[in-house]
């Protein structure tokens, strides 16, 4: 029987998982911060910021669709090629470089994703790993163009809007990585929170049942891969505009690795999670290596084993359970 | 006799030398429930993938009206009304039961693939969700994650996830599977109730349940259909007394 109200109670049950929690807004006021009170930390911050991105593209697929990539570096390094290419032969403009890379690694992911669609288990993992290494080996033979181990030379990025340069600081390369952290984190969460996120999670609890309710799964593994590249292929424009290198390092197993880990230890399939991950592992890196520059990797090993031992479900997945603990008790 | 709503003509598949399907003949008719069934082992949720593309049969054809959906994907034969449920519970179970449904209902109707629009806007979709669940009594639960239910429960959304695609012809493997035997006929109440223009064949190893529903009986023995009768020719008939209900006494 349809109520009166313009909601019926399922509905505002649903509208209340979409709705933003003041936490969100907290945090996102929180980003802020850097500007007044750690201004030599900018640098730093926009890197965060832009893994924070990364780490956002890859818990897409692997939170939501329960894709485990480690090979997700690919797009990330064809992003950041595409970008570092196009300011040295078209022009350093730093918008449009943005968008040629994001086009240039959604091509890539889209033509990969008819592989990943079919396949599942360690023959995907395996296979996300073997197309990462080939395109990483792919860059390093074509030296001529990407300029080999030697990296990219020639990078010229413009000031943004003409009026602000990249300043050795990392205020205009703050303020540019956290706005497109936003814009894309508001339409990543826009989209999980879709009929298209529901049938992603759907993948990812069940992926034998989803045929049987007439889910074309291949489908929508094949575009959830690529928007995933997108985001990482902006990612990696990001880099290589803000520091002004691309190097085979963006390509490399090791970037996929370490973007894993951040998701794994904030947390997969909670948005937040990726940029709780990616904030805690770059802060230990730059602290950490501080201390001795060799073995600040022990760390992150130490406290990924930790999480994953005790927190399966990531820092984030933990906090919920302490309020849940909380709120039963209550 | 009306028109069938699902037939398959001389469907075979083996795995090796063994054989799992021998020239299966199956005429479902519309808004008819046939009873698919047969000892351990016969063959029956092997029939049940055949039929809805997750095997792919050696030899043969399978009709859905009068549509040859032989080499369809699964999907595409649930697009066109065909759909089943399973033995063993094939659910969601991070989902709320309101969001499993609402997540078939979407796929059903093409918006599954929205990914702009907050699902709480979809105010059709959550609605018929809603009321499917409330049809088979999920309605006080349905915000409760999957695995939270009761075992009882998960069964009924396992027929409410089959539902919510409109099927044509619904195959029930083993629906009351692992349910009291008391709770089990109120499930095949929910069944029997189901729209007329729903054909259905189930899996049942329950001779009462049976013989009180099915219109006619399809017993099965080693890969293939051994007799197809009504229930009292089935009664009856002493190829199953020995076969089946004979090798039942033992097990």
């Amino acid at each position: 029987m349809p109520a009166p109200s313009s909601l019926v109670p399922p509905q505002q049950f649903l509208a209340k998982q979409v709705r933003w929690h003041p936490l969100e807004i907290v945090f996102w006021i929180a980003t802020l911060l850097p500007f007044y009170f750690f201004p030599s930390y900018l640098s730093l911050a926009s890197q965060i910021a832009i893994a924070a991105l990364f780490a956002l593209s890859l818990d897409l697929i692997l939170g939501y669709a329960g894709i485990v990539s480690l090979g997700h570096a690919a797009f990330f390094g064809v992003g950041a090629y595409a970008a570092g290419l196009f300011s040295k032969f078209v022009w350093g403009e730093p918008f449009s470089g943005l968008i040629v890379a994001a086009v240039l690694a959604g091509v890539v992911g889209y033509a990969t994703s008819f592989i990943i669609a079919k396949f599942r288990h360690l023959t995907l993992i395996m296979l996300t790993l073997g197309i990462g290494l080939l395109l990483l080996e792919g860059a390093n033979s074509a030296s001529w163009l990407t300029g080999g181990a030697d990296g990219l030379q020639g990078i010229d990025i413009w000031p943004l809007f003409n009026t602000f340069d990249f300043d050795l600081w990392g205020y205009t390369a703050y303020t540019y990585s956290l706005i497109a952290l936003f814009v894309i984190f508001v339409a990543t969460r826009r989209l999980i929170h879709s009929p298209f996120g529901l049938s992603l999670r759907g993948i990812r609890e069940n992926s034998v049942r989803m045929p049987a309710i007439g889910a074309p799964s291949e489908a929508h593994i094949r575009k959830v891969y690529t928007i995933s590249a997108v985001m990482a292929g902006i990612a990696g424009a990001l880099i290589a505009q803000t520091t002004s290198t691309v190097s085979l390092e963006s390509l490399s197993f090791e970037r996929s690795a370490d973007v894993l880990v951040m998701v794994v230890l904030g947390g997969a399939g909670r948005l937040y999670g990726g940029i709780v991950g990616s904030i805690i592992f770059l802060v230990a890196r730059d602290q950490f290596s501080g201390i001795n520059p060799q073995y600040w990797l022990f760390w992150i090993g130490l406290l990924l084993v930790l999480v994953v031992m005790f927190l399966p479900n990531g820092i984030l997945g933990g906090l919920a359970r302490i309020k849940l603990f909380q709120r039963g008790k209550a | 006799m009306s028109a069938l709503a699902l037939s398959t003509r001389n469907l075979d598949k083996s795995f090796g030398s063994l054989v799992v399907a021998k020239s299966i003949e199956i005429n479902l008719p519309a808004g008819e429930r046939y009873a698919l069934i047969g000892p351990n082992g016969a063959g029956k949720t092997t029939l049940i993938n055949l039929i809805t593309g997750m095997l792919r049969p050696d030899a043969g054809r399978i009709l859905l009206g009068d549509e040859d959906i032989t080499t369809l994907a699964p999907h595409e034969r649930v697009k066109r009304g065909l759909v089943r449920t399973f033995q063993i519970n094939t659910l969601f179970p991070q989902l709320t039961a309101l969001e499993a449904v609402t997540l078939a209902v979407c796929e059903r109707r093409g918006e599954a693939a929205d990914w702009w629009q907050n699902l709480p806007s979809y105010r059709d979709a959550i609605e018929e969700a809603y009321g499917i669940l409330v049809s088979l009594r999920l309605g006080d639960d349905c915000e409760r994650p999957t695995h939270e239910l009761a075992y009882g429960q998960q069964r009924l959304l396992e027929i409410a996830l089959a539902l919510a695609t409109k099927p044509k012809v619904l195959l029930l493997d083993e629906p009351a599977a692992g349910v009291p035997h008391e709770e089990s006929g109120e499930l095949f109440e929910a069944i029997a109730n189901l729209s007329q223009e729903i054909s259905v064949l189930f899996i049942e190893h329950d001779m009462n349940i049976v013989f009180r529903f099915a219109s006619r009986i399809l017993v099965m023995v080693s890969g293939a259909i051994l007799v197809d009768g009504t229930p009292a020719e089935i009664a009856a008939d002493q190829r199953v007394r020995e076969v089946y209900l004979g090798s039942a006494h033992h097990g």
